[in-house]
């Protein structure tokens, strides 16, 4: 029953402010249901105006309660906030256990806090291209800034990047040494590093290390931030630095270009998925391809002959574009 | 796709007692079974709780109570849930609960008491039977 409503009801009642209705929302978006298309068009005309802060970094680095400790700050200054907490799904069950919001409670009853937890499902360890939209929905329904925590483990920082207009990446003086950091890729991706858990050894030099290799990237300034999260000490300093970096790139054009590079990805990343889906669609149905499947599968030819026969016959791309099932356009995900 | 979407469990601690090995072995269990669990932690008030299960869109909220107080909290969440929207939400309670109280629990809409000690593979079947939609 409760998910019959239409995607178009749904956007018109969270436009309206609508409570239940965003999380309806996030949870077709999430699940790449065949209303997504819709849904986005209509709140289109709703999104660019939050800006999006990106919080990464080693699981139990601190990146909850940093979350947790920056929103409070921002609820202070009068902003609403949207909150989205990404952990890993287990590769096997794809089960996931989603503990971001520990750390959060004291926002739990506010109105101007919208928390939401999400497991990475399909995404083969990387963000799931569903963040995108989820972060839209946010957006659309009027937060003013919106935190995505995701574990810095492999294909998700990177993704990260993509996701939003600044990235804090967290480390802890035992996350080991700065060397370390720059073998990780932590480097390219950070616009501004907390080392939290400045109460324990080493927070100094790791500091003086970071600022020394950040030194050497010519034409940047990436402040490196000591802070103790669990006790909000320089959550207010990591605060000014963010207000810093956003005024920095408002007014040097840095924001708006790297919004038009996220729409470009998007946009191509989206036509990717859907092509390749149709394809797989296709390939799993059409006897043609399957006998040639097949001989590839024998060893009796080799993928390259094989793949250059398909892409050189327009008579069966014609047939894989005329299939039958949803249009192309429709399609989902 | 042919991918189900995963069942999304809360699950939560309402009361003022702080120990949460029983809940967290649960969400654990339920994490290894595939659901998506949603962990918020001790000490929250039935409110707290339903805002999470609101905000994160779950279908079946697991409540766990070892103070003695699930007599008036797990009733309350229910209370609260149909209130928010959000009656059909799934909840089951656990921890130590007389068998006494059971009835009145399921009364109030709690619709599974699994005391401590339950497998957790039951609990997940149960869930799964359920949530079929
Ligand atoms: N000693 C110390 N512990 C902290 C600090 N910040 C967070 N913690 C603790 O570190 C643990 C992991 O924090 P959490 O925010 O969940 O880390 P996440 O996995 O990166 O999101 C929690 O027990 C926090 O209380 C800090 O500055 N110093
Ligand atoms: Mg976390």
């Amino acid at each position: 029953m409760k998910r019959r409503q239409s995607a178009t009801q749904l956007a018109e009642r969270m436009l309206a402010g609508d409570s239940l209705a965003l999380p309806r929302l996030i949870s077709l978006v999430e699940g790449e249901s065949a209303a997504v298309a819709e849904i986005m068009r209509r709140i289109a005309p709703h999104t660019g105006r939050a800006y999006c802060v990106g919080v990464t970094g080693p699981p139990g680095a601190g990146k909850s309660t940093v979350v947790d400790k920056l929103t409070v700050l921002m609820r202070q200054r009068g902003l609403s906030v949207g909150i989205v907490a990404v952990d890993p799904s287990s590769p096997f069950t794809g089960g996931a256990l989603l503990g971001d919001r520990i750390r959060m409670q004291q926002h739990y009853l506010d109105p101007g806090v919208f928390i939401r937890s999400m497991a990475t499902r399909g995404s083969h360890g990387g963000l799931p291209g569903t963040v995108q939209g989820v972060i839209k929905l946010l957006d659309a329904s009027g937060r003013d800034v919106i935190l995505v925590e995701t574990v810095g483990v492999g294909q998700t920082e990177l993704d990260v990047v993509n996701t939003a207009d600044v990235v804090i990446v967290v480390v802890t003086p035992e996350s080991g040494d700065a060397v370390q950091a720059m073998k990780a890729g932590l480097f390219e991706i950070a616009d501004i590093f907390a080392i939290n858990k400045a109460d324990r050894e080493g927070a100094q030099r790791m500091k003086a290390e970071l600022e020394a290799i950040l030194a050497m990237k010519p034409g940047e300034s990436i402040a490196v931030v000591l802070t103790e999260a669990h006790r909000g000490v320089g959550i207010e300093e990591l605060y000014q630095e963010l207000e810093r970096y956003r005024r920095a790139q408002e007014e040097n054009g840095e924001l708006e270009r790297r919004r038009r590079h996220r729409r470009r990805e998007e946009f191509l990343e989206l036509l990717q998925r859907r092509i390749r889906r149709r394809f797989l669609d296709f390939a799993d149905k059409d006897g043609q391809l399957k006998a040639l499947t097949e001989q590839v599968v024998a060893g009796e030819l080799d993928p390259y002959s094989a793949c250059a026969r398909v892409l050189g016959d327009r008579h069966w791309l014609d047939k894989w574009l005329s299939q039958e099932g949803p249009a192309l356009s429709e399609a989902e995900g | 796709m042919t991918e189900e979407k995963p069942t999304r469990v809360l699950i939560a601690k309402p009361g003022l007692d702080g120990h949460d090995r029983g809940a967290k072995v649960v969400a654990l269990g339920l994490r290894d079974a595939g659901f998506e669990v949603i962990y918020t932690g001790i000490r929250q008030t039935p409110e707290m709780i339903v805002h999470a299960a609101v905000q994160e869109d779950v279908d079946v909220m697991g409540l766990s109570c070892l103070s003695g107080a699930h007599k008036t909290l797990f009733p309350k969440v229910v209370e609260l849930l149909r209130q928010s929207g959000r009656q059909d939400v799934l909840v089951i309670g656990g921890g130590i609960i007389p068998e006494d109280d059971v009835p009145l629990l399921m009364e109030r809409g709690v619709q599974a008491i699994f005391p401590s000690g339950t497998l957790i593979s039951r609990i997940a079947d149960y869930i799964r039977d359920k949530v079929q939609r």
